[in-house]
Formats: C-alpha cells, sequence, structure tokens
C-alpha cells in the first residue's frame, strides 16, 4: 500500500509544483466564473426568490460550489493532461517509468482534485458572509471531496481520449456546457418533466449538486445520489486504466 | 545480417519476429534484432520506413501485434517495470515538462523511476558536474536553445543510471555546432558504458557515431553490420560518375584496382574513385535518397 501512495506521489509530484508555479493566476481564474454565476443568477436575477424553501442566494451557492468543482477538477487535469500527452509528450516519459497504471490514473487527478477542492471552498467561504442559510457539515466535505475526485477522473478520460486540442474543445462544449446549466446548478431539477429529470440523473454533476446542496443546507441527505456519484467516480477511473494501459495513448 | 552469430548473453535488447500493423498497414514486418551491451546502434532508414514505431516498441510506449522484446533478459510485456528501469528514452521532440525547470524535470524523473530521495540529490549533483549544466538548473524548459534543451532531456533520461538510452533523431533541429557537442554528449554516454540506440536520418551522424547499423526500409530490415561490413556488402569502393549534366552515376567494386580499372575507362565526365561510404549503402539498399 505504502508503495502505491509513493508511485501516486510521484505521478503527482510534477502537477503540483506546476500548480505551485502558477497559484494565483489559477486562483485567480478559478473564481471568476463562479462569482459571474452569483452576481448575474444570485443577485441579479434572484431577488426575492425562493427555491425549494430558502432564498434563491443560499439555494444557487452549493449549486455553484458543485459546479466549481466540475470546472475547476474537469478543467485542470484535463487541460494539463492534453497538453502533456499531445504536445509535450511527457506523458510518454511518465509511461516509461516503473509505476502501476492505476497509480498514474490516480496521480494524474490529484492537481484537479487540489484545485477543485480550493475553487469551491474559497466559493464556500464567500457564500457564508453572504447569507446565514449555509454551514459546514461533514457530509458536505466528503460530497464535494466525491465531486472533486469524479470530475477530475472525467478530465483525465477526456483528455486520453483526445487527439487534438479541438476534440478537448469539443468535449467541453457538447458534455461539459450543457451540464454547466441543466444540472440541478441554477434550479431544482425537480421542476422539470419527469423524462427530463431522468435524463438528469443520468449525469453525474445532478447528483454533486444534490449532495453538496443538501450537505450545506442541513436538508435530508440524498444517500442514493451519494452512492452514484460514487458508481461513476469508479466507472472512470476504470475506463481511464483501460484507456492508459490497453490503448497506450 | 547473421544474428545467429551474436551470443544474446551480449546483448542488451533482443528482439524477435516484430510485427506492427495499424489497421492494414505493417509497420515493422517482421524484424529481428539484436543491439549489444556497450555499443552506439545506429538505426537508419528513409521518413516513415518505421525507426521511430521500433524505438517507440523496443522502449515500451508501443504495442506489437506479434513478437518479442528482451531488455537487459527482461522481456517487455512480461515484466515492463523490471525493462523500465534499464532504460531512458530521449525523443525527437523534446518530451520533458516545459512548464518546470530542468532540476524540477530531472527530480520528477526520478522520483517516478522510485529512488530513494537519498540517492536523487547524489545523483543529479553528479549528472549536473558531468554534463556542466549547473547554471541552467532553474530555468523553464523553454527557455533554453535547441541544444540544451537536448542537454536537458538527456541528462534527465539519465537520472536512474540506464543501461541503455534510445535517441529518436537526436540532433534534428540543431545546428553544426550543437551537433557536435551533442555527438561529443554521446560518446562520453557511452563510454560510460551506456549502450545507446540511435535513430538518424543524418548518414555522417550514423558513420562517425556507431560501431554498428541497422537500415530499415518499409518496416523490414535490410541490412545490419559495422558499417564496414555494409560497404564490403556493396562494394569496398565507389566509382562516382558524374556527366555535364551534373547527374551522377555509381559503380562498386571489391577492390581499388578493379575500380580504378573501369574509372580509367570512362571517356567523358569526371570520374571520382573512392571508398564506399554509409550513403552508398544506404540508396544501393534501399533503392532510395535519405531524404525521400
Amino acid at each position: 500500500m505504502a508503495s502505491v501512495f509513493k508511485e501516486i506521489y510521484s505521478v503527482a509530484w510534477g502537477d503540483i509544483r506546476f500548480m505551485r508555479h502558477n497559484l494565483l493566476n489559477i486562483i485567480a481564474a478559478t473564481l471568476v466564473s463562479p462569482i459571474l454565476y452569483l452576481i448575474a443568477f444570485g443577485y441579479g436575477m434572484g431577488q426575492g426568490v425562493v427555491m425549494d424553501g430558502v432564498p434563491y442566494l443560499a439555494f444557487i451557492i452549493p449549486g455553484i460550489v458543485a459546479l466549481s468543482s466540475l470546472n475547476a477538477s474537469f478543467s485542470s487535469t484535463a487541460t494539463r493532461l492534453n497538453v502533456q500527452r499531445l504536445y509535450y509528450g511527457s506523458f510518454d516519459e511518465m509511461m516509461m517509468c516503473p509505476i502501476r497504471v492505476s497509480s498514474i490514473v490516480l496521480g494524474k487527478t490529484v492537481l484537479g482534485i487540489v484545485r477543485g477542492l480550493i475553487s469551491c471552498l474559497l466559493i464556500f467561504i464567500l457564500g457564508l458572509f453572504l447569507t446565514d442559510k449555509l454551514m459546514f457539515t461533514p457530509i458536505f466535505f466528503l460530497s464535494l471531496i466525491l465531486a472533486c475526485v469524479t470530475f477530475s477522473l472525467l478530465g483525465e478520460m477526456s483528455a486520453l481520449l483526445a487527439k487534438s486540442h479541438q476534440s478537448m474543445a469539443t468535449f467541453n462544449t457538447l458534455i461539459i456546457l450543457p451540464m454547466t446549466f441543466l444540472c440541478g446548478t441554477f434550479f431544482s431539477v425537480s421542476i422539470l418533466p419527469e423524462v427530463f429529470q431522468w435524463a438528469l440523473y443520468a449525469i453525474p454533476l445532478t447528483h454533486a449538486s444534490s449532495c453538496i446542496r443538501a450537505g450545506a443546507l442541513g436538508w435530508e441527505f440524498p444517500w442514493i445520489s451519494l452512492v452514484v456519484m460514487f458508481a461513476f467516480c469508479i466507472a472512470f477511473f476504470l475506463i481511464d486504466c483501460y484507456l492508459v494501459k490497453y490503448r497506450k495513448v | 545480417m547473421n544474428l545467429k552469430s551474436i551470443d544474446e548473453n551480449d546483448c542488451i535488447i533482443v528482439a524477435r519476429n516484430i510485427l506492427k500493423k495499424y489497421d492494414e498497414t505493417v509497420a515493422v514486418d517482421g524484424i529481428d534484432l539484436d543491439v549489444r551491451r556497450g555499443e552506439i546502434f545506429g538505426f537508419l532508414g528513409p521518413n516513415g520506413a518505421g525507426k521511430t514505431t521500433t524505438i517507440r516498441i523496443l522502449s515500451t510506449l508501443t504495442d506489437f501485434n506479434e513478437g518479442s522484446v528482451l531488455v537487459d533478459g527482461h522481456d517487455i510485456l512480461k515484466e515492463p517495470n523490471e525493462a523500465k528501469t534499464k532504460m531512458g528514452i530521449i525523443q525527437q521532440h523534446i518530451s520533458l515538462d516545459k512548464d518546470l525547470t530542468v532540476w524540477e524535470n530531472m527530480y520528477h524523473r526520478a522520483l517516478m523511476q522510485q529512488m530513494p530521495k537519498a540517492q536523487i540529490e547524489t545523483r543529479m549533483k553528479e549528472l549536473v558536474d558531468y554534463f556542466s549544466m549547473g547554471e541552467y538548473m532553474d530555468r523553464k524548459i523553454d527557455s533554453l536553445s535547441g541544444g540544451w534543451k537536448k542537454r536537458a532531456a538527456i541528462v534527465s533520461a539519465m537520472i536512474h543510471s540506464p543501461k541503455v538510452i534510445f535517441l529518436d533523431e537526436p540532433t534534428v533541429g540543431l545546428d553544426i555546432k550543437a551537433r557536435r557537442l551533442l555527438w561529443d554528449l554521446i560518446r562520453l554516454l557511452n563510454k560510460d558504458g551506456t549502450t545507446i540506440f540511435l535513430t538518424t536520418h543524418y548518414i555522417e551522424e550514423a558513420q562517425i557515431l556507431c560501431d554498428r547499423v541497422g537500415i530499415i526500409d518499409n518496416g523490414k530490415i535490410v541490412a545490419l553490420g559495422t558499417p564496414q561490413e555494409l560497404a564490403s556488402e556493396i562494394g569496398e569502393y565507389a566509382v562516382v560518375v558524374t556527366d555535364v549534366n551534373g547527374k551522377s552515376e555509381y559503380k562498386y567494386f571489391e577492390d581499388r584496382k578493379s575500380a580504378s580499372e573501369y574509372g580509367s575507362g570512362i571517356e567523358t565526365g569526371e570520374v571520382l574513385v573512392r571508398k564506399t561510404n554509409l550513403e552508398d549503402c544506404f540508396v544501393e539498399l534501399t533503392g532510395r535518397t535519405v531524404e525521400s
């Protein structure tokens, strides 16, 4: 077990150094869109609106936290891996080292997880000043970590499948952008027709939003969503392992 | 090409019947290859002949359809991690992490090779001194010139003291001075016992550096041996006849006397009698120029 952690650390070390070089840029970049969402939807459109029994601002902040976990974790992992694999070629260097495939996959998620957590926690702390309805609970934190891991693994998958920077952009437009607006970030999925609800519950961000919101607002916790999110996490991990091992990406 | 005369125990790389297909296209067509411990082995071929695919197969980066490869006695399919500790690779396009410094690239590589931390610092200092990299260690890769980038790549690849180094077209894009410095560096590595496997399409490079050379064309090895052995395969002396339009014709002879006799019988054009070189072998055996 110790050797697995050592391998994961060895893979993640370069990405953490990269993050240290660019810390301020990274934090600034990850905070821009959540703050814009907060201002535009939370203050601009949500004044006086009540959603699921709470003021809209209190409703939307956990949603934006969930959305940030997707954006920050996915894009950090996907962009860096895509660049390393297709442009620098440095992913090959990693493949030539005596490291288990699973350690490579997990090691490459670390940057996305760390960046996702930093971004989400900053937004959440900001939210604590804006509304008294939010609370920091262990189950909120657990949900947040699981969301960051899941979306980081998804980012890895898209980077491993990408044949060019263009195909990464296509993945973002076709998969990530619809998730941003449809998965319960800005409104409750329960207000949609049932057929749409079924479709949206097949997407991990919907479950991440449900869990993070319930954890932050002290609502009854949707354990099934947590299990579904965990299942997505395992599925993405296995797909990533397959891609690294058998496709010699 | 006589592989049976080589004792496999003397070889750091033993590849047998390697076949690699991309869909219906055969990139490497059942090649056998032995690379002896401590030699500089040159792998020559025109563009698209299969050089890079072969080097990627041998270094575990690309799967293959059939065959087997042993690196220092370890089957790369059955014992990939053991084999990986024995080799390093410097790819044609510098594959270091350009967001990190030279020091960080080296340290990262050492960590990934699972070297103990105490050993890493010592080894890094050793290499930095050896390759005079000291003042460049804190610079990001992208801020280095082409020659120093290659040097940084070599130093990083050497961090875990591999027994064999693969160099894929190491001097492409370098100016003459940087190219010569790199040749010195390759000789220096080899002097310390590291086996060098390099692909190149610079004939001069292979002629100057390599103990033995393999020529690959259309995925098949068409010649294998020392430059002298290859020359003797087509004839040790060449007669080059250049006509008034500048077009040259080549004829090869086993000895100087026959070559001179043939040359003196030519009545028109400029005649040159010289020793056969690797470029002659290459063109004769592949039917192509190096650039084609």
